[in-house]
C-alpha cells in the first residue's frame, strides 16, 4: 500500500479535479472569510499546494501515518454482526483503531507537518465531541507546538473524558460560552483566535468545511481510508463492496472512506447524519436532509437556517455530529447524485451502539453507530452475498458517561 | 453623485473626517434604535453603520456579539433592520447609512430582492464581512444597479495588489480595519495606520476610513488627522450596554459619547503630511 498516502486531488475523479482552483465543488465550497484572513489563508493553500506534491513532505507523512497512527487500519469482517441482521456481509474500516482512536489524527499529523514547515509555533483547533481536539493536542505534544483547543461549553460537560485528556497532553482547552455554546461556536472563537494571531498560529479545521483549502486538504489527507478500504476488499473478496456508508456531521470521515469510490460506478456511498429526536421534531443535526444552501464558516453549502438566514441549533446524542453545516464537497455530491445522504436517529443509533457492543466486542463512538445503524438496514435488505463497508470512524469510550446517563446510570466509578 | 460620495465631498471641501458611529439594529430592541438614530445625528454622525446581527459574527468579538443576540432575542431579522431605515431616511436625506452584516441573511433574502429592498429603504452602502471580492459577483451586480455602494474591508494583511484589486470594486469609501483581530479589540497604533492609509490611497482615490479598536476620543482624534472616516463601533455598543437597565437613557447616554467623538474628530490637525501628499484630481486642499 506504498501509494496509499499520495496526497493531492490528482488523479481527477469524476471528470475533473475537484475543487477547482477558486475552491468550488460545482456551487458549492468558495472562500467566504473577513478581509484580514484573506492573505493568510492564500499563503496556506500556495503552502499546501507546494508540500503535497513534495515527496519528502509525502513521505514524512506516509512514516507518521504508519509509526505514529498505526496504519493501516484493518478491515474486519463482522460475521457474527452480520449474521444477526441477516443480510449482506458488513465489514468494518477500523479506524478506531488508530491513535488517539479516531480518523481524526490523520489529518492532524498532516496539517500540523505543514504548519511547521510554514514557520508556524502555535496550533489552535475547534472540537465537538473532542477527538479533533485531542487528535490535534497529541500532534502537537509530539511536534512540540503549543496549543490551544476551543470547545463549547455544552461539550465541554458531556465529553469530559476528553477535555482531561487534552489537558493532559499539554493543550490549553478554552471553554467557549456564546451562541449555542458546541461546535458551530467553538469554530467561530477559532477563526477569532486565528484573525487575531495570524503571524504565528496554524489553525488546524477539524473537518472539511471552512474556507478552501481547507475542504480539499482535510479531505487530502483523510482519503487514507477510502484507499486502504478499496484495496483491502479487494484483496479479501476480490470485488468491491456494494456500498460504503460512513456518518456525516462536517463529513471528513465519510470524504475520506468516500473519495477511493467516487469513480467506482457500482458502488454506493451512503453518508448518515443524525436524526436527533427525528427530522420531524426539529430537534437533529442534518443539513444535507432538510437544510437548505448558505454561506457559513468559509463556504458555501446546505446549512441548517431559519427563513431569515440565521443558523438554527443541532440537536444529536453525539457531540461530533452536532453542526448546522457539512462539507461543500457532500453538497455536491448530494446534487449531482453520487452519493446519498440519509439520518439515523438517537434511538436508532443507541440500538446500533449497543449491538455492535455485545455481538462483536467492539464499543463504536456514537458518531460511527449512525453509519452502523442504517448500514445494517441496508444489509438487511440484500442477499447474504452483499457487501457493505462501514467507516466505524471512531471508538466509544469517550460516550460511556453519556451512555451511563441515557441508561439512567449516574454514578460511574471514578 | 451617491450620498456617500456626497457627503465626503462636502466634508473635504470643509476640511473635516467623517464620524461614523456603528450600532447594532434592533439591540436591545427594534425600538430603542428607532429613537437612537437621530440622536447620533444631532450628536454629529456624518454616516451610520447600521449592523445587521447574525447567529454567528466570526469577525466581532464579545461586545458586538452580545448586541447581536439581544437584537436576535428581542426578534430582529435583515427585513426588520431595512424597516428600521426606511423610518429614518423618512426624516432624514443627508446622512449616510451603511447596513454591516454576514452574507447568509442576504443569501436567505435573496440577492437581488435585497439590493432592491435596501435601495427602497434608504441605504447607501453594504459591508458584507464574508464577502471578498472574489465571492461578490451575485451582490455586486443588483448593488450597483441599485445605485448602492459596495464598500470592502481592507486590513493590515491585505497586499497592495489585492488593496487595488478591492478597489476596483468598490465604491462609496475604503474601509480600513486597523489591526489584526476582531472588533473591539487591543489598541490601534496611530503611526502604522497612517503608513497603511498612504498605500491605500497609493491605489485609489476613494475616501478611506478607519476602524476596529477606536475605543475614545483621543485616538478618534489622532486617526481623524490622517484618516477620511472615523469608524466607532464597540466602544459605544458598549455604552448601550452599560445602560440596559434603563433603556430609556440609551439614546441620551451615547448621543453624548458621540458627542465627545464629534469634538476630538474636528479638534484633528488635518492635513498632515500623508493627507496633504494625496493626489486627487478635483479635491480640495486641505
Amino acid at each position: 500500500m506504498s501509494d496509499s498516502i499520495e496526497l493531492s486531488n490528482r488523479p481527477a475523479v469524476l471528470g475533473g479535479a475537484w475543487p477547482d482552483a477558486a475552491g468550488r465543488f460545482g456551487e458549492f465550497g468558495g472562500r467566504y472569510v473577513a478581509e484580514t484572513l484573506m492573505g493568510p489563508i492564500e499563503e496556506l493553500a500556495a503552502a499546501y499546494e507546494r508540500f503535497s506534491s513534495d515527496p519528502e513532505f509525502q513521505a514524512e507523512f506516509r512514516a507518521e501515518l504508519r509509526d505514529f497512527v498505526g496504519r493501516p487500519s484493518p478491515l474486519y469482517h463482522a460475521r457474527r454482526l452480520s449474521e444477526t441482521v441477516g443480510g449482506a456481509q458488513l465489514w468494518l474500516k477500523r479506524e478506531d483503531l488508530n491513535h488517539t482512536g479516531a480518523h481524526k489524527v490523520n489529518n492532524t499529523v498532516g496539517q500540523a507537518l505543514l504548519a511547521t514547515r510554514m514557520g508556524k509555533t502555535r496550533i489552535i483547533a475547534e472540537t465537538g465531541a473532542g477527538q479533533h481536539g485531542v487528535a490535534t493536542a497529541t500532534v502537537a505534544a509530539r511536534l512540540g507546538l503549543e496549543c490551544v483547543v476551543y470547545m463549547g461549553e455544552e461539550d465541554v460537560h458531556r465529553q469530559a473524558p476528553n477535555v482531561y485528556r487534552m489537558r493532559l497532553l499539554g493543550a490549553e482547552v478554552r471553554t467557549v460560552t456564546s451562541g449555542t455554546r458546541t461546535l458551530k461556536d467553538a469554530l467561530n472563537e477559532a477563526m477569532r483566535d486565528w484573525v487575531t494571531n495570524v503571524d504565528d498560529t496554524y489553525y488546524i479545521i477539524g473537518t472539511v468545511a471552512g474556507p478552501h483549502p481547507y475542504p480539499r486538504m482535510v479531505r487530502d489527507f483523510n482519503s487514507v481510508i477510502g484507499r486502504e478500504a478499496r484495496a483491502q476488499i479487494l484483496e479479501r473478496t476480490g470485488r468491491l463492496p456494494d456500498a460504503v456508508v460512513a456518518c456525516v456531521g462536517g463529513g471528513s470521515n465519510a470524504i475520506g472512506a468516500f473519495h477511493a469510490f467516487l469513480d467506482d460506478p457500482d458502488v454506493e456511498l451512503h453518508g448518515v447524519e443524525a436524526a436527533g429526536d427525528g427530522l420531524e421534531s426539529g430537534r437533529h443535526a442534518a443539513p444535507l436532509s432538510v437544510g437548505r444552501p448558505g454561506v457559513l464558516h468559509g463556504n458555501r453549502t446546505y446549512l441548517m437556517q431559519d427563513a431569515d438566514g440565521q443558523i438554527e441549533g443541532t440537536h444529536s446524542v453525539s457531540a461530533g455530529l452536532d453542526y448546522p453545516g457539512v462539507g461543500p464537497e457532500h453538497a455536491w455530491l448530494k446534487d449531482i447524485g453520487r452519493a446519498v445522504y440519509t439520518s439515523a436517529t438517537d434511538s436508532e443509533t443507541l440500538a446500533a451502539f449497543e449491538r455492535l457492543t455485545r455481538i462483536e466486542g467492539i464499543i463504536p463512538a456514537l458518531e460511527s453507530s449512525h453509519a452502523l445503524a442504517h448500514a445494517e438496514k441496508l444489509a438487511s435488505a440484500r442477499s447474504r452475498t452483499g457487501i457493505v463497508i462501514v467507516n466505524l470512524s471512531g471508538r466509544g469510550d469517550k460516550d460511556i458517561p453519556t451512555v451511563a446517563a441515557l441508561q439512567g446510570i449516574e454514578d460511574l466509578p471514578g | 453623485m451617491s450620498r456617500l460620495a456626497g457627503r465626503f465631498a462636502e466634508l473635504r471641501a470643509a476640511g473635516r473626517a467623517a464620524l461614523v458611529p456603528f450600532v447594532t439594529a434592533g439591540d436591545p430592541t427594534p425600538d430603542v434604535t428607532r429613537r437612537l438614530l437621530p440622536r447620533l445625528v444631532e450628536a454629529g454622525a456624518d454616516i451610520i453603520e447600521l449592523g445587521v446581527p447574525f447567529s454567528d459574527p466570526m469577525a466581532d468579538g464579545p461586545v458586538i456579539q452580545r448586541a447581536g443576540e439581544r437584537a436576535l432575542a428581542a426578534g430582529m431579522t435583515l427585513s426588520g433592520v431595512l424597516d428600521l431605515a426606511r423610518g429614518f431616511r423618512a426624516n432624514d436625506r443627508s446622512t449616510g447609512l451603511v447596513l454591516m452584516g454576514y452574507l447568509n441573511p442576504i443569501v436567505a433574502m435573496g440577492h437581488a430582492r435585497f439590493a432592491a429592498a435596501a435601495a427602497a429603504a434608504g441605504i447607501d452602502g453594504v459591508i458584507v464581512v464574508d464577502m471578498p471580492p472574489e465571492e461578490g459577483e451575485p451582490l455586486l451586480a443588483p448593488l450597483r444597479e441599485h445605485g448602492i455602494d459596495p464598500v470592502f474591508l481592507l486590513s493590515p494583511t491585505t497586499s497592495v495588489e489585492r488593496m487595488r484589486r478591492i478597489a476596483q470594486e468598490a465604491s462609496g469609501f475604503l474601509y480600513y480595519v486597523s489591526l489584526k483581530g476582531i472588533t473591539g479589540a487591543g489598541h490601534l497604533d496611530a503611526a502604522s495606520v497612517a503608513e497603511a492609509l498612504a498605500r491605500v490611497r497609493g491605489v485609489s482615490a476613494l475616501p478611506v476610513g478607519v476602524g476596529f479598536g477606536i475605543a475614545d476620543a483621543d485616538t478618534a482624534r489622532r486617526i481623524a488627522s490622517v484618516a477620511d472616516a472615523v469608524v466607532v463601533g464597540s466602544a459605544i455598543v458598549r455604552r448601550v450596554e452599560q445602560a440596559l437597565d434603563d433603556p430609556e437613557r440609551i439614546p441620551d447616554r451615547v448621543g453624548g459619547f458621540v458627542a465627545d467623538l464629534r469634538s476630538a474628530v474636528d479638534a484633528a490637525k488635518r492635513g498632515a503630511p500623508d493627507a496633504a501628499e494625496r493626489a486627487e484630481p478635483g479635491s480640495a486642499k486641505r
